[in-house]
C-alpha cells in the first residue's frame, strides 16, 4: 500500500471496501427493488388519481420552504458568529447548534400545543379577540422542520467559514468588496461543498419525515408511503414510492456534484483564521437579539414547556428505570456512531483514492439510506437479517444441529441498520475534511519517506480529528432520536428514551412524553456542545493545519 | 482514550445481545402494538396468576406483522397483540397467525368480536361514537351517524384525520352495512360540515369541542374517559347513535397465536386467562374500555354514560373493506 497516491490502481483494497459497503447499504434496498415484481395497479391508480399529484406538489413546496429557511438561518447565523463580534457571540457559537438535540416531532407537538386552534397561546389571545391564523399547515410544518434542522447547515457552514483562509477574503476586500459582498462572492462560494452537504442532510430529513407532517396534516410523499402500506395494505407499493424517492435524491446529488466539478476547492497553503470585526453598538445588540430569538423559539421555550409538562404530569414516571433507558440510549448512540464513522472514513478514503464517476455513484448508493422513511428501511433491514438467519438455521440443520438465529433481535443487527441509515451523516464531514487535506501534503510526506500508514496516522488523523468528532456527534444525536429502526430491531427489554417517547405518543399521551423527550434533548445537548467546542473553535481547526 | 471507551461499549453491547436471547422455558414471548403502560399491568397480573413470565416488544401494527412475516419459523414470538380489527384481519391474511381451539374462549367472546376461523380474538372493546358538547347540543339532536352529514351541522363538526385506522374501520363497517354509494354520500356530507382541518388525534377533537371550535365530533370512548377522569367537569358527553338500526360502531384490541409459536400451550393459557374476569377488569378499569366478556363491570366514568346497543357487524369486515374505505375517504376529500 505504499504506491504513489496520485496514480489510480485498477483494483485495490479500497475497491473491495466500497463494494462491501455498497452491498451492505444496498441489501435493504434489494428488498425495496424486489417490490417491483408485483405492481398493484388498483392502488397505483388510486394514488395517481387522488393523492400523488398533491403529494408531489406539497413535498416540493415543503422541501423548498424548509431549505430556504434552513439555509438562511444556518448560513446567516454561521457568518454572523464567525465574521463579527457582538455581546454573547462566544456563547451563541455553540449554543446555536443545540436545537439539533430536539427531535423535530417533539418540537412540532409543542408548537401545536401553543398555536393550534385549542392551543394555550391561541386561547389566551382569543380572550382579547386576537385571532391567530391556522398553524396546522404546510407553513407550520416548514417552520418546525427548519428550526429543528437548520443546525445541520449552521454546523457545516461554520466549519467551512472558520477554515476558509482569511487571505481569500482579504484579497476580495483589497479588490474593493465590502464585508457583505465578500460574504456572498467569496465566503459562500468557497463554503459551497459544505453548505450543500448540510442542505442535503436537511433535504433528506424532510423527505423521510413522517412525524411532523403527520402532526401538521401535510400531504407529502412519505405520507403516501405510509398510506399505501398501513391503510391500503400494500407494502410493495409503499416500497416502490420509496424507491422513486431515493432515486430522485441520488439524481439530485449527482447533479450537484456534476455542476460543482468545474470548481476546485483546495486551500491555498498557509492560512490565517478570519479575524472577526467588532460590530457597532446598535448592530451588535441586534445581532445578539437575533441569536437569542432563534435560540428561544427553537430550544429554550420548547424545553421550558416540556419541563412544565414533565413536572406536572410525568414526575411519577421518573423512576430508576430511566437510568436503563438513558444507558441504553447512550450505549446505542456511542457504538452506532463508532461503527458508522468507521465505515464513513473507509468510504471517504476510497473515494479520495479513486475519483472516477462509477465510484461517486457507488458512494451515493451507499449513503442513500437517509432519504428513505425510517420504517421502510427498517423493514428492508429486517428482511435481510431474517434471510441471513434462515440460511444460518438451515445450515445448522444440514449439520444435524439446532442453531439459534444469528442476527435477529441482536444489537449487531441494530448497529448495521443504524450504519446504513446514518452513513451519509458521518460521510459529509469526513469527506469535506479529507478534501481539505491536499494531495501535495501526501506527496511531501511520501517524499520524506513516510509510509501510507504513517501518512494516515501522522498527517491525516490529526487533520481529520475535528471532522471525525463532528461526524460521531451528529450520528450519536441522530441515533438518540431515531425511532422506527430502534423499535423494529431492538432486543427484548432494550428500551431507550426514544422508545419511551413512542410508547406514550402512540397512545396519544403527548404531554406525558415530555419527560423522555426532555431526557433525549438533554442527552443530545452534551455531544452537541462538545461538537460545537471541538469543531468550530477558530483556533483548534487552524493550529492543526500548520504541519504543512 | 475516547476510542477505548467506545470499543468497550461496543463489546459490551455485542455480548449483551446473545445473553438476552436465551430465555427460560416458561416464558411467553409477545409482540404487541398495545403500548407498554397499557399492557404491562396485564402481563404482571398474568405472571402473578400463573407463574409464567412474559417478555415482549412493542411496535406499530404494520411493522410487527412485517417482522413476523420476515422472521417466519425463526420468530421468537408466541402471541401477537394488536389494536383495531383491520390490523387483526391483516395479520390473519398475511399468514402470521394460527387457529386456536379453546372452548372457554369461544364461549366467552361473542362471535362478531372474533375471527370466524379462530385466528384472532377481541379482548377489549371500544366504541367509536358521536361526541357532543353537553350544553350546546341536546341529546335528541343526533340519532344516527348519518345525521352529522345534515347541513344543519355545517361548520360545527370536528373529525380526526382519515389516516387514522379507527376512522378507516368505522367507514369500512358503514360500507358493509349501507353499501358504498350511501356511505360515500354521508362521508362527503361530514367533510362539507367540518369546522376546521381534521385533527391528528382524538384528544384534540374532544378539546376542540370543549373549547367551542365545534359542537360535535366522532372519537373513541376511552379518550373521553381519560379526559373526564382528569377533569370531571369536562363538557363533552357521548351520544349513542343508530340505536334503532345497526347500533354503535365498536372496535377491539385483539390477540392471536403466531403461526410459528414455540410455546403454543403457553399462548393458549394466556388467551384463556385474558377472558377471565380478573383480566377483563384490568382493561375496563385502566383504560376506560369495555370488556368483551359479559358481566364485567366498567369504570365509574364509563358507567355514567349508560349502556348502548353495539353493532353486530362482524369486525372482519373492517379489514376486508378497509382499502375500499380509504379510497372512499380520499375521494370525499377527507384529509
Amino acid at each position: 500500500m505504499t504506491g504513489t497516491p496520485t496514480g489510480v490502481p485498477r483494483f485495490t483494497f479500497w475497491h473491495v471496501v466500497v463494494a462491501g459497503l455498497v452491498a451492505l447499504a444496498a441489501a435493504p434496498l434489494v428488498a425495496i427493488v424486489a417490490s417491483f415484481r408485483a405492481i398493484d395497479s388498483d392502488v397505483w391508480h388510486h394514488l395517481t388519481t387522488y393523492l400523488l399529484p398533491t403529494q408531489l406538489l406539497e413535498t416540493a413546496q415543503l422541501l423548498l420552504v424548509v431549505l430556504l429557511l434552513a439555509f438562511g438561518l444556518g448560513v446567516g447565523l454561521a457568518w454572523l458568529t464567525t465574521a463579527y463580534r457582538f455581546p454573547g457571540v462566544a456563547l451563541f457559537r455553540w449554543a446555536l447548534l443545540l436545537p439539533l438535540a430536539m427531535p423535530a416531532y417533539v418540537l412540532g407537538f409543542v408548537y401545536l400545543a401553543w398555536f393550534d386552534v385549542t392551543g394555550s397561546v391561541t386561547l389566551l389571545l382569543r380572550r382579547w379577540d386576537i385571532p391567530l391564523p391556522q398553524v396546522r399547515t404546510l407553513w407550520g410544518a416548514a417552520w418546525v422542520l427548519a428550526l429543528a434542522l437548520y443546525p445541520y447547515v449552521y454546523l457545516a457552514a461554520r466549519v467551512a467559514f472558520v477554515t476558509t483562509s482569511a487571505r481569500a477574503l482579504e484579497v476580495g476586500q483589497a479588490l474593493g468588496l465590502t464585508r457583505r459582498q465578500a460574504f456572498w462572492r467569496v465566503a459562500v462560494p468557497l463554503a459551497r461543498p459544505a453548505i450543500v452537504a448540510g442542505c442535503a442532510l436537511v433535504a433528506f430529513e424532510v423527505l423521510a419525515d413522517f412525524g411532523v407532517v403527520a402532526l401538521f396534516g401535510v400531504e407529502t410523499l412519505s405520507v403516501g408511503i405510509y398510506k399505501a402500506w398501513y391503510a391500503l395494505f400494500s407494502l410493495p407499493t409503499a416500497m416502490q414510492i420509496a424507491a422513486l424517492l431515493a432515486f430522485l435524491a441520488i439524481l439530485a446529488l449527482l447533479f450537484e456534484q456534476w455542476a460543482r466539478k468545474r470548481a476546485r476547492f483546495t486551500t491555498t497553503g498557509r492560512s490565517q483564521p478570519l479575524a472577526p470585526t467588532r460590530l457597532a453598538s446598535l448592530p451588535a445588540w441586534s445581532a445578539t437579539l437575533v441569536c437569542t430569538v432563534v435560540l428561544a423559539v427553537a430550544l429554550l421555550l420548547p424545553v421550558a414547556q416540556l419541563g412544565v409538562w414533565a413536572w406536572t404530569l410525568g414526575r411519577d414516571a421518573l423512576t430508576s428505570r430511566y437510568w436503563h433507558f438513558f444507558a441504553n440510549s447512550l450505549l446505542l448512540g456511542g457504538s452506532g456512531a463508532f461503527v458508522t464513522v468507521l465505515l464513513a472514513v473507509l468510504l471517504a478514503y476510497a473515494q479520495r483514492l479513486d475519483g472516477r464517476p462509477l465510484m461517486h455513484t457507488a458512494v451515493r448508493i451507499a449513503t442513500v439510506g437517509y432519504a428513505l422513511p425510517g420504517a421502510v428501511l427498517a423493514v428492508g433491514v429486517v428482511a435481510v437479517t431474517s434471510a441471513v438467519d434462515h440460511a444460518w438455521v438451515a445450515l445448522g440443520r444440514g449439520f444435524g444441529a439446532q442453531w439459534a438465529p444469528l442476527l435477529g433481535g441482536t444489537v449487531v443487527a441494530m448497529l448495521i441498520a443504524y450504519a446504513i441509515r446514518f452513513l451519509v451523516v458521518a460521510f459529509g464531514p469526513v469527506q469535506s475534511a479529507l478534501g481539505r487535506v491536499t494531495t501535495r501534503m501526501d506527496e511531501a510526506a511520501h517524499s520524506l519517506g513516510e509510509t501510507q500508514y504513517g501518512v494516515l496516522r501522522r498527517i491525516h488523523l490529526p487533520l481529520l480529528r475535528p471532522a471525525l468528532f463532528a461526524a460521531a456527534a451528529l450520528v450519536f444525536i441522530d441515533i438518540l432520536k431515531e425511532l422506527p429502526i430502534t423499535l423494529m430491531t431492538r432486543p427484548f427489554g432494550w428500551e431507550t428514551l426514544a422508545t419511551r417517547i413512542f410508547e406514550l405518543t402512540n397512545d396519544g399521551r403527548w404531554e406525558e412524553a415530555a419527560l423522555p423527550a426532555l431526557a433525549v434533548t438533554l442527552a443530545g445537548t452534551v455531544p452537541a456542545w462538545f461538537l460545537a467546542k471541538e469543531v468550530t473553535h477558530p483556533t483548534s481547526a487552524h493550529t492543526r493545519e500548520t504541519p504543512c | 482514550m475516547q476510542r477505548r471507551t467506545f470499543l468497550t461499549a461496543l463489546t459490551a453491547a455485542l455480548i449483551a445481545a446473545p445473553v438476552s436471547a436465551t430465555v427460560a422455558a416458561e416464558t411467553l414471548t409477545v409482540y404487541t402494538s398495545r403500548n407498554e403502560q397499557l399492557i404491562q399491568p396485564v402481563f404482571d397480573a398474568f405472571t402473578k396468576a400463573t407463574g409464567i413470565t412474559v417478555r415482549f416488544t412493542t411496535d406499530k401494527d404494520g411493522a410487527l406483522i412485517e417482522r413476523l412475516k420476515a422472521e417466519g419459523e425463526n420468530t421468537p414470538a408466541d402471541v401477537l397483540i394488536t389494536v383495531d380489527a383491520g390490523n387483526l384481519w391483516l395479520a390473519k391474511r398475511s399468514g402470521v397467525l394460527q387457529p386456536l381451539t379453546s372452548d372457554v374462549v369461544l364461549q366467552k367472546i361473542p362471535a362478531h368480536l372474533r375471527d370466524a376461523d379462530n385466528h384472532w380474538f377481541g379482548v377489549s372493546l371500544r366504541a367509536r361514537t358521536v361526541m357532543r358538547h353537553v350544553e350546546r347540543v341536546r341529546a335528541d339532536e343526533i340519532a344516527r351517524y348519518e345525521d352529522l352529514a345534515d347541513p344543519k351541522w355545517k361548520g360545527r363538526l370536528c373529525l380526526r384525520t382519515s389516516k387514522n385506522v379507527y376512522n378507516q374501520s368505522l367507514v369500512a363497517t358503514m360500507i358493509a352495512d349501507l353499501g358504498e354509494a350511501k356511505t360515500e354520500a354521508i362521508v362527503k356530507g361530514w367533510v362539507a360540515n367540518l369546522a376546521t382541518l381534521p385533527f391528528p388525534n382524538d384528544t384534540a377533537v374532544l378539546e376542540a369541542i370543549a373549547q367551542g371550535i365545534c359542537d360535535v365530533g366522532i372519537t373513541n370512548t376511552y379518550y373521553l374517559g381519560r379526559l373526564v377522569a382528569k377533569d370531571p367537569q369536562f363538557p363533552v358527553v357521548p351520544v349513542w347513535p343508530n340505536q334503532q338500526d345497526r347500533g354503535v360502531h365498536v372496535n377491539v384490541s385483539g390477540v392471536g397465536v403466531t403461526k410459528h409459536a414455540k410455546h403454543p400451550e403457553l399462548a393458549k393459557r394466556f388467551i384463556e386467562w385474558l377472558v377471565t374476569s380478573d383480566a377483563q377488569k384490568i382493561f375496563a378499569e385502566q383504560n376506560h374500555e369495555y370488556p368483551v366478556v359479559e358481566g364485567t363491570p366498567v369504570s365509574p366514568v364509563v358507567a355514567r354514560w349508560g349502556t348502548f346497543q353495539a353493532s353486530q357487524t362482524p369486525l372482519s369486515k373492517a379489514g376486508e373493506l378497509q382499502r375500499a374505505a380509504v379510497q372512499l375517504m380520499d375521494r370525499a376529500g377527507w384529509r
